[in-house]
């Protein structure tokens, strides 16, 4: 069996309040917008941009070039 | 530019000496064979198209996958990319050791070292990943006959195999550098697997009014009878592009890649792809990479709803038509008028009048573009 899920601890009066924001909502229920909410957080934390090497990014405009893709 | 699914590019292609030695170790390793659909996969991981994944899926993954649509770090991952073989197979190889992939032609495609070989359940997974059981689904037929073990570990590929579309076929990387050469800071990808109408057009340019250029990825690869051939779509977009987009605006280029046409769950596949390109946009349009009528016309649309950390805006549109009243392409938001007044772009229609040598009246399909089509003596599938 699949542990897909655990138990995390928020005080119960935030709880509530979730409970009723949640009401009539596509979340449904607390643990869904908790993990909504998480997710969307987590996935706006900054990363390091991508970095080609200057190689391989003069290679790749050749041949973007003979392709017809750039000028 | 946008970060890559996962944060990082995947870059598993080898080049050079390790190239040279990986051919050199691959005479005496035990080997499958892969059909195309396979290469295309094993190309796609190595070309980062399908960051993060550096490999077949491993077990844990696949559960996660099948159950939670995401992989075991929680990253949104929805279509389970898989290597079957039979127990027979699976019995050869040694966790640990290298196996080499090689395509129908015998060619050394790739080295897999094997971390793990499972056993699946194939109704569990077809009817989780296309949302029914009904073998009449491409999907779910093509599951049924997988055979029984599922391999998963790192690849490294050796080389790709060639194909007649090599020239449009771009790696993420090169996509990514292309945008940046053309200055595009927002990219809007459009997937397509049909030659364009004039409501595909009509939905580009009205994404391609709110961003800085549009990435035209049509998927060339398996696709069922009755679809267009790929060298069909291909002439006919070069021929659109052609004649109304403005080239430093408009890049079209192919995906390698099987359509399963899982619907909702293969919308999300397609989102995050284009993501790996560099699209920070994505047209999802009505009963995107559906079949038949197995999903719900706009379940492609609803389940981003369960995705707020993809990392790539979706564009929802709805179905466009022509209404002769507007004498434009509109969609039941913004036309007033009965449907008499409207012609609808149904590709079944299309095709028919292409069948019979008919030109499509210039409402539904540019003339230059339905010109291209009928100069094919067989422009579909069989």
């Amino acid at each position: 069996m699949d542990k897909e899920f655990t138990t995390v601890s928020i005080p119960t009066s935030l709880y509530k309040k979730i409970e009723e924001a949640v009401k009539g909502t596509e979340a449904g229920s607390v643990a869904n917008y908790i993990t909504k909410v998480l997710r969307e957080s987590l996935s706006k934390q900054e990363t390091a941009p991508e970095v080609f090497s200057k190689e391989d990014e003069e290679k790749i405009k050749e041949r973007l070039k003979a392709l017809g893709y750039i000028d | 530019m946008i970060q890559p699914h996962g944060g990082k590019l995947v870059d598993r292609v080898l080049r050079g000496s390790p190239k040279d030695e990986a051919l050199e170790r691959a005479k005496t390793l035990p080997r499958i064979i892969l059909d195309a659909e396979s290469v295309s996969d094993v190309e796609n991981i190595a070309n980062g198209v399908y960051s993060p994944l550096e490999g077949f899926l491993g077990k844990a993954d696949f559960r996660n996958v099948l159950n939670q649509m995401r992989l075991a770090n929680d990253l949104p991952w929805t279509v389970p990319i898989v290597l079957d073989v039979t127990l027979q197979e699976a019995a050869r190889f040694k966790v640990g050791g290298e196996i080499l992939l090689a395509n129908e032609g015998g060619r050394p495609v790739a080295l897999l070292t094997l971390q793990e070989a499972y056993d699946y359940n194939k109704e569990e997974m077809a009817e989780k990943v296309f949302n029914t059981l009904d073998k009449a689904h491409p999907g779910v037929a093509k599951v049924m006959t997988m055979k029984d073990v599922l391999l998963a570990g790192p690849i490294d590929l050796i080389q790709e195999s060639p194909t007649p579309f090599d020239r449009y076929k771009l790696s993420p990387k090169e996509t990514r550098i292309l945008f940046k050469e053309k200055g595009w800071r927002t990219v809007v990808g459009f997937q397509t697997r049909n030659t364009p109408h004039n409501g595909h057009e009509y939905v580009q340019k009205a994404a391609l009014t709110f961003t800085d250029g549009i990435f035209i990825n049509p998927v060339i690869g398996k696709k069922k009878k009755g679809d267009f051939k790929d060298e069909v779509i291909l002439a006919s977009y070069e021929e659109l592009i052609r004649h109304y987009y403005l080239k430093e605006r408009a890049v079209m280029a192919i995906l390698q890649m099987e359509m399963r046409y899982a619907g909702p769950r293969e919308a999300i596949h397609h989102a995050v792809i284009r993501k790996n390109f560099g699209c920070t946009h994505i047209i999802i349009g009505r009963d995107h990479a559906g079949v038949g009528s197995y999903y719900p016309p706009y379940a492609a649309q609803d389940i981003f709803e369960e995705f707020p950390d993809l990392g790539i805006v979706p564009l929802f549109f709805r179905a466009f038509y022509y209404c002769k009243k507007c004498r434009s392409v509109v969609n039941e938001k913004i036309c007033p008028h009965p449907p008499a007044d409207q012609i609808q772009y149904s590709g079944t229609k299309i095709r028919d009048m292409l069948v019979k040598g008919e030109i499509p009246p210039p409402e539904l399909m540019r003339p230059e573009v339905a010109k291209i089509i009928m100069g094919f003596k067989e422009p579909f599938n069989d």
